[in-house]
C-alpha cells in the first residue's frame, strides 16, 4: 500500500487530435507530502501534462499512477477525488451562484449529502480563510479571494494531491504571499505549474523543468535557478535585478 | 484587476418579511398559478382585475417591497405594450368615435385584455424577484423537478453573463483606445468582429469550465438532487394569492354567464 499523495508518471506521451504532439515520454515520481514546481515556457506542455494526472486527457502512451491506482476508466472517479486541480482562471472554476454551492459541487458529485456535506464545505472554506464569503456570489469577490475559493472548491473533495496551475498569476504581492502560506499550511503533495521562478523558490524545495513535452531537468529549486545556462536554454529567466545567493 | 463588490442580488429587496421567508418553490408555483388565474378571467370583468391588483398590492405591503420601486420595475413591459397600442387602429368593425379618432371596438377590447393581464403578470413576477434571491429561484426550479440541464443552463447564464459583459467592456475599451469610434452604421464592422471574438471566447470558456467540472467529479454524481420538502404552512400561505385570484376568476365567469 502506497502512502497517500504519491504520484508516478512513466513514459507519458500524448498528441492532440489535430496531430500536434504535446508530450514525448514524461517520467516523474513525486513522494507523499512533496511540493514540486513544474517550470517551463509557454507551450511546453505543462497544462497538457497536468490534465493527464486526473484523467481529463489520456489515450496516449505511458502510465500515470496515483496512490498506487493506475489512472484509467475504472479508477477515474477515485482519481479525480484524489488529484485536484486549481485552474489558472478562477472564473473557469467558479460557476455556481454562491461560494457555498460551488465548494459543495465536488463533494455532491462524490455522493455526500446533509450534515457531512456541510461539514466538508465549512472545513474547506476555513482552510483558505474564506468562511465569511460562503453566501456571496463568486463574481463579487476580488481576484485573490476568488483564487482562494477556487482552492476551497477542490479541498472540499479531500484530495491527496493538489495541482495548482499558475497560482501566482494576477495576484498582488500580499495575495501571493497569503496564498503561498495557505498552500504550505495544507501539507499536501503539491504540484505547482508556473513560470514564476521566485514563487517556485518560495514554495517548492524541488523543481522540474519541462520543455517541448519532455522533462529536461529535475533537482532542488535553488540549484536549478542558479544554473543560468539551463534557464536560458529553456526560455526561463529570473526577474530583472534578482541574483540567486551563491552557496558559501 | 479589482474585484467588483457590487450588490449581490440586483432585484432582491433586502427585507426580512414573511413573504421573503416562504420556501422559494412555493412562491414560484403561486406566481405561475396567479398568472394563469388572471389570464383565465373574462376581460369584461373590470372589477375582477381590480381585486387581483388589490391582492398583489396587499402581498407587496406585507413583503415591505417599496411600491414605487416595484412600479418602476414593471416598466419593462412597456415595449411589449406598444403592440397593444396599435390594435384599436388596426382592428375590425364595429368602430366607435373617440374625438377625432375612429377606433375598432374589438381592437380596444384586445388592447385592454393584453394590457391588464400583461401588467398583472409582470407585477407578480417583479414581486417574486423582489422577495426571492436568484440562487433561491434556481434551487426552487430544481426542487420543482424542472429538468436539470435547463436549470444548469439558467445557472450558467446568470453566472457568466457578468463575466461576458466584463469581457465585452474590456474589448470595447481596447477598441476605442486604438481610435475606433463606432458612431455610424458603416463603422459597425469592428463591432461585428468584437461580437465574433466574444462568441469564440465564450465557447472556449465553456470548454474550460467543462474541464474544471470534470476535474471535480462531474458526471459521476448520482443525479438525484437534494430534495428538501417545503413545510406545508409555506405552501398554504403562498397559495392564498392564487386561490384568491382563482375565486375572483370563477366569480367573474359566473357573472358573465
Amino acid at each position: 500500500m502506497t502512502a497517500p499523495g504519491t504520484l508516478e508518471v512513466r513514459g507519458l506521451a500524448f498528441a492532440y487530435p489535430d496531430g500536434r504532439q504535446a508530450l514525448f515520454g514524461v517520467d516523474l515520481t513525486v513522494a507523499a507530502g512533496e511540493r514540486v514546481a513544474i517550470l517551463g515556457p509557454n507551450g511546453a506542455g505543462k497544462t497538457t501534462f497536468v490534465l493527464h494526472l486526473n484523467g481529463t486527457l489520456g489515450g496516449g502512451a505511458g502510465r500515470v499512477t496515483v496512490d498506487g491506482l493506475t489512472v484509467g476508466k475504472p479508477t477515474l472517479k477515485e482519481v479525480r477525488r484524489r488529484v485536484c486541480i486549481v485552474f489558472q482562471d478562477p472564473d473557469d472554476q467558479l460557476f455556481m451562484p454562491t461560494v457555498r454551492d460551488d465548494v459543495a459541487f465536488g463533494p455532491v458529485n462524490l455522493g455526500l449529502r446533509g450534515a457531512e456535506l456541510d461539514d466538508r464545505v465549512n472545513r474547506a472554506l476555513a482552510l483558505t480563510g474564506m468562511s465569511g464569503a460562503a453566501d456571496r456570489a463568486p463574481h463579487h469577490l476580488s481576484f485573490g479571494q476568488r483564487r482562494r475559493v477556487a482552492a476551497s472548491t477542490v479541498l472540499s473533495m479531500d484530495p491527496t494531491i493538489l495541482v495548482l496551475d499558475e497560482p501566482s498569476s494576477n495576484l498582488d504581492p500580499v495575495a501571493r504571499r497569503e496564498f503561498a502560506d495557505i498552500v504550505r499550511s495544507l501539507g499536501l503533495t503539491t504540484l505547482i505549474v508556473t513560470h514564476d521562478l521566485l514563487y517556485a523558490l518560495q514554495l517548492c524545495p524541488r523543481s522540474v523543468i519541462m520543455n517541448a513535452g519532455r522533462i529536461v531537468a529535475d533537482g532542488p529549486t535553488a540549484e536549478i535557478l542558479r544554473d543560468a545556462d539551463l534557464l536560458a536554454a529553456n526560455r526561463l529567466e529570473l526577474p530583472f535585478g534578482f541574483v540567486m545567493p551563491q552557496v558559501g | 484587476m479589482g474585484g467588483g463588490h457590487g450588490h449581490s442580488h440586483v432585484l432582491f429587496v433586502h427585507v426580512n418579511s414573511g413573504v421573503h421567508r416562504l420556501a422559494p418553490e412555493c412562491k414560484v408555483v403561486a406566481t405561475v398559478l396567479f398568472v394563469l388565474a388572471v389570464v383565465a378571467t373574462p376581460r369584461a370583468a373590470f372589477w375582477a382585475f381590480g381585486l387581483d391588483a388589490a391582492a398583489l398590492i396587499a402581498v407587496a405591503l406585507v413583503a415591505r417591497v417599496p411600491l414605487l420601486g416595484w412600479g418602476r420595475r414593471c416598466l419593462i413591459e412597456v415595449p411589449f405594450l406598444m403592440f397593444a397600442v396599435f390594435l384599436p387602429f388596426l382592428g375590425t368593425a364595429p368602430t366607435i368615435e373617440v374625438g377625432p379618432l375612429t377606433l375598432s371596438e374589438p381592437g380596444l377590447w384586445g388592447a385592454w385584455n393584453i394590457a391588464v393581464k400583461g401588467t398583472l403578470g409582470v407585477a407578480a413576477s417583479a414581486l417574486l424577484t423582489a422577495t426571492t434571491t436568484v440562487p433561491d429561484l434556481l434551487r426552487a426550479l430544481e426542487r420543482l423537478r424542472v429538468p436539470r440541464p435547463l436549470v444548469a443552463i439558467a445557472t450558467f447564464m446568470i453566472r457568466y453573463g457578468e463575466v461576458l459583459s466584463a469581457d465585452l467592456a474590456r474589448m470595447r475599451i481596447a477598441r476605442i483606445s486604438r481610435g475606433d469610434d463606432p458612431r455610424w452604421i458603416w463603422q459597425v464592422r469592428a463591432l461585428a468582429r468584437t461580437a465574433g471574438a466574444l462568441f469564440v471566447r465564450a465557447y472556449e470558456r465553456g470548454e474550460r469550465v467543462y474541464v474544471a467540472m470534470l476535474a471535480r467529479g462531474y458526471g459521476f454524481g448520482s443525479d438525484v438532487p437534494v430534495l428538501e420538502r417545503a413545510p406545508g404552512r409555506s405552501w398554504a400561505t403562498a397559495l392564498t394569492l392564487p386561490v384568491a385570484a382563482g375565486l375572483v376568476c370563477a366569480a367573474a365567469v359566473v357573472v358573465a354567464a
